[in-house]
């Protein structure tokens, strides 16, 4: 087959991400040649500060050695800069006289840190601070001199400050404003890092603004407007960078601050010609974060493979700084202006400083001082627009999700011993991975989870993860994409999908998975799963149910146990059962020799170490003694628990039990996007705990409380209050209501509480409360899917369904 | 010796499942792919033992049900970064019959 030839100039990350990230679509499709500037191989320039600072080595911090190229048949001319492109020829020239012919070019020439045009700027020992060049000089001179100059308060002013400090040089930081790092903080914000930064010995040179640069042939001092001076004997300015756009503009490719490109990363000017990272302009901006390169990567990558469907929208971007022992994280619009609120906490004695911007009950931005742990999730809020309205009072106080597993929202990874466990389901401690990522290169959270298993079970520790992540590679590594794909079968996402299958009516999964050009022929075991949920849920009466789509438990109506024997669990509506129904059930106990019982949390009962050849036989007896089964198994309904209510209890204010019996009789059988739990507490002692299941009623005198979203699992949390109602016909309306809602637009595997927590409670009372059309319309909608799902699969299993699951071949031999 | 044993029909395995064989001394899974390929493997997932015969199969991986591992079905092997393996044994379809090749011991007298 012929290949085209792909060029890239500059091999810095944007460059050779974009590359990886073709490799990884499509590995054959072109001749790749490389040209860097520098003698290197491909490095994280982001961690050039911890460099300069001595807590990282060059070593660790490259990403791809020369081996990399080897391996993947890349051609590399580090060392070498590009003068010109030939764009009628479709050729690259070298200086040194290197040519390379291209059908597709990427340009991805970075930036250039901006010098200020001062007298005396050309002297030896002032430089800017971009490459591994400019970190050599700095040792160098750290060794041999005395005084330092930064000129630039801004984020990398201060890296490279505190850089020259641990190195011992007394470093003088000039900046023109009044306040540091003006475009990530607020003043107060500001105010703590200078004071903290003098403390360590840092000097701060406010509202000064730099004349001349004094020296003979090497710098010895700097001059300012206001006729003071000060000793120097290296310079570093770091006022800013400019994207590098000489050989954009020498080409003709059209420039404003960047070169400007569209959606898809091509350059408007020329089509073949791809444009990526700090040197383009896109919509108007010219990124100088790493975040923003990481998608455009993927976009221009999807693109170079033919695949042609992603495009590029620009990025929400956040800072943190890389200084140790400074927590600092700001995000989107934290100034504010007269249409937002602010939520602040300052402590000055413990060095925390936390402000939110908020407008419409939105998360506008944010700045943290002291205190970043929970930055990635004002972040994630912030870009999914979430109404914070529900939790408003407690925002402040962060995610109650961090921690030992999940309980201890405290710790903080940086002081964590090695030793610590992160991870409590796998039992991953911070030392391993920490190891794993900086030996085997991880970037996101997705590698952490595959090399390491931490946070691949319950998911309750990924926020420490994710911080420890931050905190290993770099703070910009830590930005969930906006978008998360649905899995790695697709770059669309779960909210995508289920709109696409309703608009266009896809009906199988063959036909979404055409609908949406899949990567792979049959999808993976995330997909598969998801999308069989989402076509039941859309045409609950069309659809056939796909059991190989099935996680085992599902397709097989029990829990599969260590052993690969399997538990089953009868349904006892609402928890109550008589004594003929428990005769019944320690009958099929004896026959079957059950080894374990157990009274389940959700009142009934639990047989465990049943074999799969025995299910359908035990099921028969089951079935015939009246019950039917409890999908204790599934995503899908579970229980109905109930305390005793009005019939016995001297407390009791309505008939919890009864009510418990008729919301199970019509919920039971339904499939969700994940587990379901209901509850109903016969009086505002709550004995049925129902303020922490997915729907809790709670009997009060004049009615019935509503609860939604509680969760008693990895991390508890306390239901909303959806609303009130009067009578038992309404809360059975309002509960299919909610079920058909939470069915119809959670993502699958996504509980109620996480799910309010992303959309907001606002937008589900407004869906179920106050348009009663629509309450109704949902309503309907669940009885029609519950026609279908409330045929019992046990009985259908006993009556010969499925036979062949459950029967092994035995052969003799 | 070996000798190629039938096990079952084709079409009785389902599209992208698998049946499980219990032979006198060992349970094998047989898989089926979306175009008719047939694996044969241990059906013992060498993390933990997980019957890998209860798993999602997805092109010609399995994904073991205990806990995500993924297993290779033509080698056996444990897809990276998990490391282990199992048996796989050659199996082939002829006139819609599915047949295992399988190591007979003789018999001690």
């Amino acid at each position: 087959m012929h290949k085209e030839n792909l060029v890239l100039i500059g091999n810095g990350m944007a460059g050779v991400r974009t590359l990886e990230e073709l490799l990884k679509l499509a590995p054959d499709h072109y001749n790749i040649t490389v040209f860097g500037e520098e003698p290197y191989g491909n490095y994280n320039r982001i961690m050039l500060s911890p460099v300069l600072a001595s807590e990282k080595t060059i070593e660790q911090i490259m990403l791809n050695g020369e081996q990399w190229y080897i391996d993947n048949g890349i051609t590399l001319y580090k060392g070498k800069k590009v003068e010109e492109i030939n764009r009628a020829r479709r050729e690259v020239i070298a200086t040194d006289g290197t040519i390379a012919p291209y059908d597709r070019l990427i340009i991805a020439t970075g930036s250039v840190p901006f010098m200020l045009p001062l007298p005396g700027a050309d002297k030896q020992g002032v430089i800017g601070f971009r490459d591994i060049k400019d970190v050599d000089t700095m040792l160098a001179t750290a060794s041999q001199y005395k005084n330092a100059v930064v000129i630039g308060g801004g984020l990398l002013g201060l890296e490279a400050a505190n850089g020259l400090m641990k190195q011992g040089m007394n470093v003088s930081v000039v900046h023109l404003l009044d306040t540091l790092m003006e475009r990530q903080l607020d003043k107060p914000a500001a105010a703590m890092l200078q004071k903290s930064l003098e403390e360590r010995g840092m000097t701060f040179l406010m509202e000064h603004a730099t004349a001349e640069i004094i020296g003979a042939e090497r710098v010895t001092a700097v001059r300012f407007k206001n006729g003071t001076e000060i000793p120097a004997d290296l310079v570093v300015m770091a006022v800013g960078i400019k994207p590098n756009t000489d050989l954009g503009k020498a080409s003709g490719l059209y420039c404003e601050r960047g070169i400007v490109v569209s959606d898809t990363m091509q350059t408007i000017t020329d089509p073949k010609i791809y444009a990526i990272g700090e040197c383009v302009q896109h919509r108007g901006i010219a990124y100088g974060l790493v975040a923003p390169l990481f998608e455009q990567a993927k976009v221009a990558a999807n693109h170079l493979a033919k695949h042609g469907i992603a495009r590029y929208v620009g990025t929400v971007t956040s800072t943190k700084l890389k200084v140790t022992g400074i927590e600092l994280f700001s995000a989107g619009d934290f100034t504010g202006n007269e249409k937002t609120e602010d939520i602040v906490f300052k402590d000055a004695a413990s060095g925390t400083y936390k402000k939110i911007v908020l407008q419409g009950n939105q998360i506008k931005g944010a700045v943290l001082y002291g205190d970043t742990v929970d930055g990635s999730w004002y972040f994630q809020l912030m870009k999914d627009g979430t109404d914070v309205s529900a939790f408003r009072d407690t925002l402040l106080f962060g995610q109650h999700h961090l921690g030992d597993s999940g309980h201890n929202p405290e710790t903080r990874v940086a002081s964590l011993p090695d030793n610590a466990e992160i991870c409590g389901c796998n039992g991953v401690c911070k030392g391993d991975i920490v190891k794993a990522i900086t030996e085997k290169k991880l970037f996101t959270l997705d590698d952490v989870r595959a090399h390491t298993k931490a946070s691949a079970s319950c998911g309750s520790c990924t926020g420490l993860v994710e911080s420890l992540l931050a905190h290993t590679v770099g703070g910009d590594y830590s930005t969930t994409p906006k978008t998360k794909p649905l899995c790695k079968c697709t770059d669309y996402t779960h909210d995508d999908i289920r709109h696409g299958i309703i608009q266009n009516k896809l009906k199988t999964m063959q036909a979404v998975r055409e609908h949406f050009e899949w990567t792979t022929p049959d999808g993976c075991p995330s997909c598969r799963n998801s999308l069989n949920y989402y076509l039941l849920c859309a045409f609950p009466t069309e659809y056939v149910d796909d059991a190989q789509s099935r996680f085992i438990n599902e397709r097989v109506h029990g829990n599969i146990q260590k052993d690969g024997s399997y538990s089953v669990v009868p349904r006892m509506f609402g928890g109550m059962c008589t004594s003929d129904q428990l005769r019944a059930i320690a009958d099929v106990a004896d026959k079957y020799e059950v080894p374990t019982m157990k009274v389940t949390g959700g009142q009934r009962i639990d047989m465990f170490g049943i074999k799969k050849e025995q299910l359908p036989a035990m099921w028969k007896d089951l079935s015939d003694a009246g019950f039917v089964s409890g999908h204790a198994y599934g995503k899908a309904m579970r229980t109905v628990k109930t305390c005793v209510g009005s019939e016995w209890c001297r407390f009791g204010t309505q008939d919890s039990t009864g009510l418990g019996v008729k919301l199970e009789e019509l919920t039971w059988g339904s499939w969700m996007p994940h587990k379901f739990k209901l509850a109903v507490s016969g009086c505002p002692r709550n004995c049925a705990e129902a303020t922490i299941k997915d729907i809790g009623v709670v009997c009060v005198d004049s009615g019935y409380e509503l609860h939604i979203g509680g969760n008693g699992g990895i991390k508890v949390r306390v239901t909303d209050l959806l609303c009130k109602v009067e009578t038992e016909e309404q809360v059975l309306e309002y509960t299919g209501a909610f079920c058909q809602f939470y069915r119809e637009d959670a993502h699958y595997l996504e509980r109620t509480a996480p799910w309010i927590e992303r959309v907001g409670l606002e937008k589900v009372k407004k869906a179920i409360v106050d348009d009663a059309a629509q309450r109704k319309a949902l309503y309907e909608r669940f009885l029609i899917s519950q026609k279908p799902a409330q045929i019992d699969p046990w009985k259908a299993r006993a009556e010969g369904a499925e036979a062949d699951e459950f029967t092994p071949i035995m052969i003799e031999a | 010796m070996s000798k190629w044993i039938e096990v079952v029909e084709l079409n009785k395995i389902p599209v992208l499942g698998s049946r499980l064989i219990k032979t006198r001394d060992m349970d094998i899974a047989v898989f089926r792919g979306s175009d008719d390929q047939v694996f044969a493997i241990r059906d013992a997932c060498p993390h933990k033992g997980g019957p890998l015969s209860q798993g999602i199969m997805h092109g010609t991986s399995v994904t073991c049900p205990l806990h995500n591992w993924k297993i290779d079905l033509t080698s056996g092997n444990a897809l990276a970064p998990d490391n282990g393996c199992s048996n796989v044994f050659p199996v082939k379809v002829e006139g819609g019959k599915v047949y295992l090749q399988l190591v007979i011991e003789e018999a001690p007298a």
